[in-house]
C-alpha cells in the first residue's frame, strides 16, 4: 500500500464521516437516556424496521451478556416497535422516515451516534436478527472479552455471519414473541465458505453458506458478504465502510492472523429465515431498500417458489460455541 | 499488595488476610482517583492490621514499581516487626488454599526465601529478546508508548558497543515479581549499605521489578527456593493469562497458594476460594501438567493454528505454510482413463474416500455420486469455480477424519493445479497422455478427436510443467503412458506402497482395450499433430497390438 493509496483511503474516511454527520440530521430523538451510559459500558447500536416480534428476545439476550445500553434508530416502524422501545429504561432511540438505502443501509445514522455517544466504549453493531456468540460465552460475559481485548491491545473483534435455517419450509418456522429463535432455526452449513482478501481495505471477504447454496448457486459471486467486524472500541475517526463488513482505518479490519495462527473470533447467528421473513419479503422488495438493488431479495423470491426447503442431509444442528469452534467457524485463539 | 484497579476485590482480599492474622500493607497506585482511594481506606477502617503505604505512579515495567514495593516493605517491617515472611501480591491475586495452610507451610521453612531467581543466561521466558542487555544498556524510551524509539536506541547502543557496568556484588537474576521473602532477607536488602548505589543502577535497568529483588536476594539470602508460590501463566507476548469462573476446577488442581490474574468479576472463583470451598472440599491432587497443557494449547492455537483451516480469523499469507490442507490426499491423473474400474478398485483396496473428478467442468463428482458433501458443499460447478482452492480446502477440512483421493485430468478446471502442487499434503500420480485412451474409444469423428487431442495435450503439458517447478511441495510421480505400459505392475506397486493400499495383486484392475491405440496415435501424427505427451509407442510394428501386460505383484523383501 503506497502513500497515494493511503491518502485516498484517508479522504474516503473523512468523506464518510462528513456524510454520517450530514445524515444524522435525519434523526429525530424520541427517547434519550444516554446520560446513563457509564464509562466502561458496552453499547449496542442497531437500525430496525418493523422488528417487534424479535425485540424482547433480542434485548434479553444482550442484557444477559452484559450489554448496558442500546442506541436504536427506528426506520419508521408501523408495528409495536416504538411502543416497546419506550418501555425500555436502557434504550435510547431515534426515529426517521428517511431512506435506509441512502443512509448506506443505516450505517450513516449509526456512525453519527457512535461518534456522539460511544467514543472510548466497546460498541456492538448488530441487526435485531443477529445474535453474537463468542468463545466462552456460556461462562463469561461480554465485558470479560472486551477487557481481555483491551489488555491485548486489540481494538476490534471479528464475528462472521452464520445463517441459521429451519428443517422444513421457512413459512412454517414460527417463533413466538420473546422465544429463542434458535429453537426453531437450529441448522446451518458448516463448511462451505469461501474467503478472499480485500487488498484495498485489508479485510477478508467471506461468502458461502446456505444463501450461496440455495439462492446463488449459479451466480456465487453475487452472494452476500458474511464477514463482519461488529465489535469495535470506538474512537475518533472510525467509520464503517460497508455495513459492518469493512471499517476504516483499515487496521481495524485485521481481525485475522496471516502467519498461520488463529486470532479469537466469534459468530453472529443470523436468525433471518423465520416465517416473518417470508412475509416481509414482499414489503422489502417493493421498497427496494436493500443492498444491491434488492438483487438478494429477488433471488429469495424466485427460489422460494421453486424450493422452500433450505435443509439438506449435510446440514449441521447448532449446539453451542464449542461446536462452532471445533468446526472451525470461529476460534478461541489464545483466550484460554 | 500492589493494586491499581478493582478496589472492591482488594478490600475483600485484604480483609481475608487480616482476619487470618496476617498484616497487610497496600500500595494504591497514584493514578487511582483520590475519592476511590479514600473509599477503600474508609471501608477497611475496622481492620487495624491493614495499612496503606506511600503512593507512587507505577507504569508498566517502571522503577516506581520497585520503589513502591520498597516503601510498602519498609512499612511492613516497621509496623509489624514480628512477621516471618513477606509475600508480595497484586490486587488480582487470589489465595487458592486456606491462609492457615500457607502459614503452616512457611512455618516449616522459616529461613527459606521463595523467589524465582534465574540468571539471564538460563531464562527461557524472556519476551522482547532482551536478556543480559536489560542490565547493560540504557533505556530512555518507553517500550509500551515509544516502541520505535526504544528499538532504535537498543540497536544504536548495540552498534556503538555501549555497556553499563554492573555494580560489584550484583549478579543479574530475573524472575516472577510475586515472591515471598523472609523478614531477615528483606530487611537486609532494604538496609544494604550500598542500597543507594544499587537503586541508582536498577533505576536504569529495563523492567527492574523482575530483577531488583531477584538479584539482591541472591546477595543476602542463605536459602533460596527458586520458584514462585503464586501460580501464573504467560502467553506468547508475555501477557498473563486471566482466570475466569470456568477455570475453577483447574485452579483447584494447582499446587500453588495464590493464583494470578483473576478477572475481578469472576464471582464464582472469589466465592469459592474466599468462602468455605477450600476448607470443605478435599484438596484435589495437583495436576500442574494438565493446567500447562490447556494454556500451551491456547498459545499453539494462537501462533500456529489448525493446519488446513481457512477461516475468518485464520488466513495465512501465501507461502507461509508447508501444508495447505487438513489431511494428506491422493490425486490420480490418467488412471481412471486407462482402467475404467479404477475408482471401485481403489475403494475396494483402501480406506480412501474415492471421489471422481472433483473439478469436472459440468459439476463436482463426489464419492458415490452424491450431489453434496460434508459441510454443505454442493456439486454446483459455478460455486466450486468461484474459488477452487477454498472448495478443496473445505472438502479436506470437513472430511478430515478420513483420507481422500480424487481423479484429475486435462478436462477438469485447471485452476486448482498450482494449489495442489504447492500443498505438501498432496500426492499426485500422473499417467500423462492417458486421456487419449477414452478419446480413442469415443464415438466421434477423427477430425474432432484430433482437435480435442491437441487441446488436452496443451493443457496437460502446462499442468506437468507446473508440477515440475522448484517450489512444488506435493509428492509428484509422472509416467508417460508408454513408459507406464512397459511395466504397469511396477508403477502400481509403487503406488500401493506410497498409499498403503491393501492388495496383493492387480488382476482385478481392468485395462481398457488398447488394440489399435498405437495406430490411433500414428493417425494423429499423420494428421499433422504431434502427440508427444504419451511417450514413444512402438508404432513401427504397424497393425500389431500393444501387449496387455498383467503380471502378478510380488512384494519385495523389505515390503513386509
Amino acid at each position: 500500500m503506497n502513500l497515494w493509496q493511503k491518502y485516498k483511503l484517508r479522504l474516503r474516511r473523512q468523506r464518510l464521516l462528513i456524510r454520517a454527520w450530514r445524515k444524522s440530521r435525519e434523526l429525530r430523538v424520541v427517547q434519550d437516556y444516554t446520560r446513563n451510559i457509564q464509562p466502561n459500558d458496552i453499547v449496542i447500536l442497531s437500525t430496525m424496521r418493523n422488528e417487534y416480534a424479535r425485540l424482547p428476545y433480542f434485548f434479553d439476550y444482550y442484557r444477559a451478556m452484559g450489554v448496558r445500553h442500546f442506541l436504536i434508530v427506528d426506520n419508521a416502524s408501523t408495528d409495536e416497535t416504538q411502543d416497546y422501545l419506550r418501555q425500555q429504561p436502557d434504550v435510547s432511540f431515534w426515529t426517521t422516515g428517511a431512506s435506509y438505502k441512502s443512509a448506506r443501509f443505516g450505517v450513516d445514522w449509526l456512525t453519527s451516534l457512535q461518534h456522539r455517544y460511544c467514543r472510548g466504549h466497546w460498541t456492538l453493531v448488530v441487526d435485531p436478527d443477529e445474535l453474537l456468540v463468542y468463545p466462552h460465552c456460556d461462562t463469561r460475559p461480554l465485558p470479560a472479552l472486551t477487557q481481555w481485548l483491551d489488555e491485548q491491545g486489540a481494538r476490534s473483534f471479528g464475528a462472521m455471519l452464520l445463517d441459521l435455517y429451519p428443517k422444513g419450509p421457512v413459512a412454517d418456522a414460527r417463533c413466538g414473541v420473546g422465544e429463542n429463535p434458535i429453537d426453531t432455526l437450529s441448522w446451518f452449513d458448516a463448511g462451505n465458505y469461501t474467503i478472499e482478501k480485500n487488498t484495498q481495505f485489508g479485510n477478508l471477504w467471506i461468502q458461502g453458506g446456505v444463501r450461496t447454496r440455495a439462492f446463488f448457486a449459479k451466480t456465487p459471486k453475487q452472494a452476500p458478504a458474511l464477514n463482519k467486524t461488529p465489535l469495535v472500541k470506538w474512537a475518533r475517526g472510525y467509520v464503517y465502510e460497508s455495513s459492518t463488513h469493512m471499517i476504516l482505518p483499515r487496521g481495524l479490519n485485521l481481525v485475522y492472523d496471516f502467519a498461520g495462527g488463529e486470532k479469537p473470533s466469534g459468530v453472529l447467528l443470523h436468525t433471518k429465515f423465520l416465517n416473518i421473513f417470508a412475509e416481509k419479503l414482499d414489503d422489502e422488495n417493493s421498497r427496494g431498500q436493500h443492498y444491491a438493488s434488492s438483487r438478494e431479495y429477488q433471488a429469495y423470491l424466485q427460489q422460494w417458489q421453486e424450493n422452500p426447503e433450505l435443509w439438506n442431509r449435510w446440514s449441521e444442528q447448532y449446539i453451542n460455541w464449542r461446536q462452532l469452534e471445533i468446526l472451525g467457524l470461529m476460534s478461541k485463539g489464545n483466550w484460554a | 499488595m500492589l493494586v491499581h484497579t478493582a478496589l472492591d476485590r482488594v478490600a475483600q482480599i485484604a480483609r481475608m488476610w487480616a482476619q487470618s492474622d496476617c498484616p497487610v500493607v497496600i500500595h494504591v497506585d497514584a493514578a487511582v482517583p483520590d475519592a476511590d482511594f479514600a473509599a477503600l481506606r474508609q471501608g477497611l477502617v475496622d481492620a487495624p492490621q491493614v495499612s496503606f503505604s506511600a503512593r507512587h505512579r507505577c507504569d508498566w515495567g517502571s522503577w516506581e514499581l520497585v520503589a513502591a514495593t520498597q516503601d510498602a516493605c519498609q512499612d511492613m517491617l516497621r509496623l509489624h516487626p514480628d512477621v516471618s515472611h513477606i509475600y508480595l501480591t497484586s490486587g488480582s491475586c487470589l489465595p487458592l488454599r486456606p491462609v492457615q495452610d500457607l502459614v503452616a507451610y512457611l512455618d516449616q521453612f522459616r529461613d527459606t526465601d521463595f523467589i524465582e531467581s534465574v540468571t539471564t543466561r538460563d531464562v527461557s521466558w524472556i519476551k522482547g529478546g532482551l536478556g543480559l542487555e536489560r542490565f547493560q544498556l540504557h533505556f530512555p524510551f518507553s517500550w509500551k508508548k515509544q516502541r520505535r524509539l526504544f528499538d532504535l536506541s537498543v540497536r544504536a547502543q548495540r552498534k556503538l558497543g555501549v555497556k553499563r557496568t554492573i555494580p560489584k556484588g550484583i549478579v543479574p537474576h530475573m524472575g516472577s515479581q510475586w515472591w515471598c521473602l523472609t523478614a531477615k532477607t528483606l530487611s537486609a536488602i532494604l538496609n544494604d549499605p550500598n542500597r543507594k548505589h544499587y537503586d541508582d543502577y536498577f533505576r536504569g535497568v529495563w523492567i527492574p521489578d523482575e530483577s531488583y529483588f531477584q538479584s539482591l536476594a541472591r546477595r543476602h539470602s542463605d536459602q533460596i527456593e527458586s520458584r514462585s508460590l503464586t501460580f501464573s501463566k504467560f502467553d506468547h507476548q508475555g501477557k498473563p493469562y486471566v482466570f475466569y469462573d470456568d477455570h475453577l476446577q483447574l485452579l483447584r488442581r494447582s499446587d500453588s497458594f495464590l493464583a494470578r490474574k483473576i478477572w475481578p468479576q469472576a464471582n464464582a472463583l472469589y466465592d469459592y476460594f474466599l468462602g468455605d470451598g477450600p476448607r470443605n472440599q478435599p484438596q484435589l491432587p495437583p495436576a500442574r501438567s494438565k493446567i500447562d497443557r490447556l494454556f500451551n494449547r491456547a498459545m499453539e492455537r494462537r501462533t500456529k493454528g489448525r493446519a488446513g483451516l481457512i477461516m475468518q480469523s485464520r488466513f495465512p499469507n501465501k507461502g507461509v505454510e508447508r501444508v495447505l490442507t487438513a489431511r494428506p490426499y491422493a490425486v490420480f491423473q490418467g488412471f481412471a482413463d486407462l482402467y475404467p474400474n479404477f475408482q471401485t478398485w481403489i475403494t475396494r483396496h483402501s480406506d480412501f474416500v474415492t471421489h471422481g473428478h472433483l473439478f469436472h467442468p459440468l459439476g463436482v463428482q463426489f464419492v458415490d455420486g452424491q450431489t453434496g458433501y460434508l459441510g454443505g458443499l454442493t456439486d454446483d460447478a459455478a460455486i466450486r469455480d468461484r474459488n477452487p482452492q477454498a472448495f478443496l480446502t473445505n472438502l479436506l477440512w470437513n472430511g478430515r477424519s478420513a483420507r481422500h483421493c480424487f481423479q484429475f485430468g486435462p478436462d477438469d478446471n485447471q485452476a486448482i493445479g498450482p494449489f495442489m502442487a504447492r500443498d505438501g499434503n498432496a500426492t499426485i500420480h500422473v499417467i500423462s497422455g492417458a486421456w487419449a485412451v477414452p478419446l480413442f474409444h469415443a464415438d466421434i469423428s477423427f477430425g474432432n478427436k484430433r482437435k480435442i487431442a491437441a487441446n488436452l495435450q496443451r493443457i496437460e503439458a502446462a499442468h506437468l510443467k507446473s508440477l515440475g517447478e522448484r517450489w512444488v511441495k506435493a509428492r509428484v510421480t509422472v509416467w508417460s503412458l508408454a513408459d507406464y505400459l512397459q511395466n504397469p505392475t511396477e508403477a502400481l506397486s509403487q503406488i500401493a506402497r506410497d498409499l498403503s493400499l491393501r492388495c496383493d495383486g492387480f488382476d482385478d484392475l481392468e485395462m481398457a482395450d488398447m488394440a489399435g491405440f498405437a495406430q490411433f496415435l500414428q493417425d494423429l501424427k499423420n494428421a499433422g499433430m504431434l502427440p508427444f505427451i504419451m511417450g514413444e509407442f512402438p508404432t513401427a510394428l504397424r497393425g500389431q497390438d500393444t501387449p496387455k501386460p498383467h503380471t502378478k505383484y510380488e512384494p519385495r523383501q523389505n515390503d513386509t
